[in-house]
């Protein structure tokens, strides 16, 4: 019983690493997505919004697992290129977040009161200074909680990926499933917590950077108490 | 390889057929998070400590853990511990539920502290009891502006639906992933599977923008 219990922890465990991976890489995707979809949503060029609208709403409007089903199966048979599966996760990942990322810059640049552009133009900024010295140090602070948000949603879609044979924590736990089936409570339960930690960690990270990022604006920092208990219901 | 027609008619009926499960399961999914989400809410605001507490771990603990390990978990091991043996359609219409409710508790919560204090404080002063504050004064104020919140909820339930494949749930996604693998041919499946999900889902959320904008203005 006990070295069953112990051999179920060490092959969950060793999920937690390919968990990590596929959630840092989109994670840093989605980042990259957002800070040019969300500026490219409000672009004088109307073929720029055009483009990156396509993208948000596309992304958006069909589901993560077609999109991961399509990476993997489609793809290779239309051009020829077959993904690593962790590769085809970390993309559909970042892809599918990037769109939801992509709103939440959009709404928080849009919320820098107008003021700020006009006084940053006024003391002659150039459009780029403007919008890196003046406008995204505040609009990063409105960015922080729903971003973290986005990162837990991210992190759960991870277990996606047990789909395309990546060796990540759902997937070891339904490897586990096939010789233990008396103890399903066990492998389940541990999955859960272990999903419940890596979410309190990037819970724990952001709130960190928000309290820094509202620091370098003047403002009061967030309380720091509140590590459970999120501000807004999720966005995705 | 490219893109076969004749194979696309052929698939699509079944495509469609697998789109009507999808939508039953939201549509159940949905009416179930609507009702559990909102008894959370109050329970949320009870005034026993402990149960409001407890309530306020387990919304965190949904919200914080996968919907497919959820599912697994009500699929795979709540028929052994209690000898309820649920069919996949319905595990997945109370995973869903459930899971959604965890979301849909924080839109009402959200709701209910948006009605004004002097509300209250009116209800108080006219010696109204409990559940008639409830009823004919704080719900119906707080219900209408949460309408697009769940609407927009309604609509990421619809996109999730497919992780029911992996319990043997007819959906979209599983019948085109069966289409594909018994002509080993995905390309046609699985494009008009992400298809259909843009055709319902994108209007949708045109209408909850709608909405919103409706909501927006009366208050």
């Amino acid at each position: 019983m006990f070295e069953s219990f112990g051999y179920i922890v060490s092959t969950l465990v060793k999920g937690v690493p390919p968990t990590m991976e596929a959630t840092a890489g989109g994670i840093a995707l989605t980042i990259v997505l957002s800070f040019i979809t969300g500026p490219a949503l409000l672009s004088r060029s109307r073929a720029v919004r055009v483009v990156s609208r396509v993208y948000v709403e596309g992304l958006r409007g069909t589901s993560e697992v077609v999109q991961l089903f399509w990476l993997y199966f489609v793809l290779p048979a239309l051009v020829g290129l077959q993904l690593v599966p962790l590769y085809a996760g970390v993309l559909v990942l970042g892809l599918n977040h990037g769109a939801y990322g992509a709103e939440i810059v959009r709404g928080a640049v849009q919320s820098v009161p107008r003021a700020q552009y006009e006084a940053a133009t006024a003391l002659g900024f150039t459009p780029a200074q403007r919008m890196w010295r003046v406008i995204l140090p505040q609009a990063v602070v409105e960015m922080l909680p729903p971003f973290n948000n986005l990162f837990i949603q991210l992190l759960k879609s991870t277990a996606l990926l047990s789909f395309i044979t990546v060796p990540e924590i759902a997937n070891q736990g339904e490897l586990l499933r096939a010789n233990f089936g008396s103890q399903l409570t066990t492998i389940y339960v541990i999955e859960l917590v272990l999903y419940l930690l890596l979410a309190l960690a990037i819970t724990f990270v952001m709130r960190a950077l928000e309290r820094i990022a509202s620091k370098r604006v003047g403002r009061r920092p967030p309380d720091r108490a509140r590590l459970l208990g999120h501000a807004a219901p999720g966005s995705a | 390889m490219g893109w076969d027609w004749s194979f696309a008619f052929r698939v699509l009926p079944d495509l469609l057929r697998g789109l009507l499960v999808t939508v039953e399961v939201t549509v159940l999914g949905s009416l179930v998070a609507y009702a559990l989400g909102l008894v959370l809410a109050l329970l949320r605001r009870s005034r026993i400590a402990v149960l409001s507490r407890l309530v306020q771990l387990f919304v965190e603990f949904v919200r914080s853990t996968p919907l497919l390990v959820q599912i697994f978990f009500l699929f795979y091991v709540l028929p052994p511990t209690t000898g309820i043996k649920l069919s996949p359609l319905v595990t997945g219409v109370v995973a869903l539920g459930v899971h959604y409710a965890a979301y849909t508790s924080e839109v009402y919560r959200a709701g209910i502290e948006a009605v004004p204090r002097g509300q209250w404080e009116a209800a108080t002063a006219l010696n109204l009891p409990r559940n008639r504050v409830w009823i004919g004064v704080v719900l119906p104020q707080a219900l209408p502006r949460v309408v697009p919140a769940l609407g927009n909820y309604t609509i990421s339930m619809f996109k999730e639906t497919p992780l029911l494949l992996a319990i043997g749930v007819l959906d979209v996604v599983n019948r085109a992933k069966e289409a594909g693998a018994e002509y080993y041919r995905f390309t046609e499946p699985y494009t008009m599977a992400g298809l259909l999900f843009l055709l319902v889902s994108y209007p949708a959320s045109v209408l909850v923008r709608r909405l919103e904008r409706r909501v927006g203005r009366q208050h």
